[in-house]
């Protein structure tokens, strides 16, 4: 058998080496000289500001959905207004605006009880922003989950009397579920994504840091690629739970594949 | 229902559509707006047209640059995924998922930097043709930009492809219609339509996206407004003027993609 030309080999290990450089990939490793600790502090900072939007833009979903079907024709147009604008303008365009202007008017609103400007704390400050950027689409997700539901159901509830609050408790929120669950999910893995986005304002999550540990050390592809590698991680373990999670919100409904 | 008797006792569309409240809101966002015009600051305009103009230009050159080139690596992406063999299959599902699994603004920045710093070490990269080019910021935004859309429209077109009735396919096979002619006259314009209402969205985002490659300093609409920030310490104005003119290219591309929808025949039932 031929062997492999001595000089194509060399060829090859020249890339391999130019693309990661010799020996960098010990500076991912946990112990000080390497800066994966850095990495994984960026990947809790992110999860936790996706945990935090995905939560407040739930919320903001929550009501939003109820304001667009139940509220009255002018709470129904200011919705309208919310979701057409916050998705028509580029995340990091919002991002901006929310972050400058939010700081903003909660320093001015000190500045009048009387108190020093304050710190604005980058986590909450993150989780705000996505959060009412969350809130947009998460509307969306759930009116068209509201809307999927039998009408019988909502019917039926409405003729024992419920009023709307328990209504929403007990029969709409719990039936919407398994309709609402593939595009929560989809929102949820926009989010983790979305937290990269808090790179542009100088907040240390993954993207940030590991573009930090990558210019100090020149070892750019080493380190992309393995904030790459957490990312798509964190998107395959949600994969994972979340299409358990789906499961479960459907049982005792048809598969939907159906027989065909 | 209420909303079935509204329909009912509806009006012609116009009036149902400009009722009292509506009138209120409008003048309240009217008021707003030219409390904006009068109140805020916009003596830096007219400095900075030319080159926002510039801008605006680059950013809908990067949108339709990007989404037409990763439509058509879309396209094979997801007839592979549908219908290929394994060792077809498989890569390009692979690719689908890095991409969607990866923020697009880590593969900007792996693209400018990684292969940005990658280049110059090989004599013969900076001896081509090509290095004018490599040595400027746009190639790899671009590249970026339309990887990114090629994986989450392969994704969809994937859907679409698998979604067109069998009979449709096995009907054409009867006409003794070739493979290419099939996927030419049948299987491509239904999966496009089916497609159609997705990929406007899908498009919209792509537009959203497009900022993002003013890290890289390519300077787009994005990048104009950071600099007129930056030089004049205008802080709001420039961005809500942003926000402006993406509304309006969504505007632009949501209208013509209705456009495009209303020109295709349906037939119901």
């Amino acid at each position: 058998m031929p062997a492999v030309h001595p000089s194509r080999r060399t060829k090859l290990s020249d890339f391999l080496a130019a693309v990661f450089g010799h020996g960098t990939l010990g500076l991912l490793a946990l112990e000080p000289p390497g800066r994966g600790s850095f990495l994984l502090l960026g990947l809790m900072n992110s999860i936790m500001i996706a945990v935090g939007a995905t939560i407040l833009g739930l919320t903001i979903g929550i009501a939003g959905a109820c304001g667009k079907l139940y509220g009255n024709p002018v709470i129904k147009d200011l919705c309208e207004v919310y979701t057409t604008l916050v998705r028509a303008v580029p995340e990091l365009v919002l991002i901006l605006l929310l972050y400058f202007a939010g700081t903003d008017l909660i320093n001015r609103v000190l500045a009048v009880w009387g108190y020093p400007p304050a710190d604005i704390n980058g986590v909450v400050a993150g989780i705000f922003v996505l959060g009412v950027v969350q809130g947009a689409y998460s509307t969306e997700v759930l009116r068209g989950a509201i809307l999927a539901i039998p009408q019988g159901q909502i019917e039926a509830a409405r003729a024992f009397g419920m009023p709307l609050m328990l209504m929403l408790k007990r029969i709409t929120l719990p039936a919407m579920l398994p309709f609402a669950i593939p595009g929560l999910a989809n929102l949820w893995l926009i989010a983790t994504k979305d937290t990269a986005l808090l790179a542009i304002v100088g907040f240390n999550e993954l993207t940030q840091t590991t573009r930090t540990a990558a210019g100090a050390t020149k070892a750019y592809f080493t380190f992309f690629m393995a904030a790459g590698a957490l990312y798509l991680a964190l998107t395959l373990f949600s994969n994972l739970i979340l299409g358990r999670v789906e499961r479960w919100a459907r049982r005792g409904l048809p598969s939907v594949g159906g027989a065909a | 229902m209420s909303s079935e008797s509204s329909v009912l006792t509806a009006a012609p569309r116009t009036s149902a559509w400009l009722q009292p409240h509506r009138i209120v809101l409008i003048l309240i966002a009217a008021a707003l707006v030219l409390a904006s015009v009068f109140y805020m600051r916009w003596d830096w305009l007219p400095g900075y047209l030319p080159i926002a103009i510039g801008g605006i230009w680059r950013t809908i050159w990067l949108l339709l640059a990007s989404a037409g080139l990763g439509i058509m690596l879309a396209i094979p992406l997801g007839l592979v995924q549908a219908t290929g063999p394994k060792i077809l299959s498989v890569p390009a599902k692979t690719f689908c998922t890095i991409i969607r699994g990866t923020p697009l603004l880590l593969q900007v920045w792996l693209l400018y930097y990684g292969l940005g710093s990658l280049f110059p070490q090989f004599p013969w990269i900076r001896e081509s043709f090509m290095w004018p080019y490599l040595r400027q910021a746009w190639p790899y935004g671009l590249l970026a930009l339309t990887l990114s859309f090629a994986g989450y429209e392969g994704e969809v077109m994937r859907g679409a492809f698998a979604g067109v009735a069998r009979g449709q396919l096995e009907a054409a096979r009867a006409f003794g219609m070739s493979r290419w002619k099939i996927f030419r006259r049948i299987w491509l314009p239904q999966a496009v339509q089916r497609a159609l209402p997705t990929l406007a969205g899908e498009t919209v985002l792509q537009l959203k996206a497009t900022p993002l490659v003013a890290t890289i300093t390519v300077v787009d609409v994005y990048a104009v407004a950071s600099r007129v920030r930056q030089e004049t310490f205008v802080v709001y104005e420039p961005l809500l003027l942003l926000a402006l003119v993406y509304l309006c290219i969504t505007g632009i591309i949501v209208f013509a993609f209705r456009k495009v929808e209303g020109r295709i025949p349906t037939r119901l039932g």
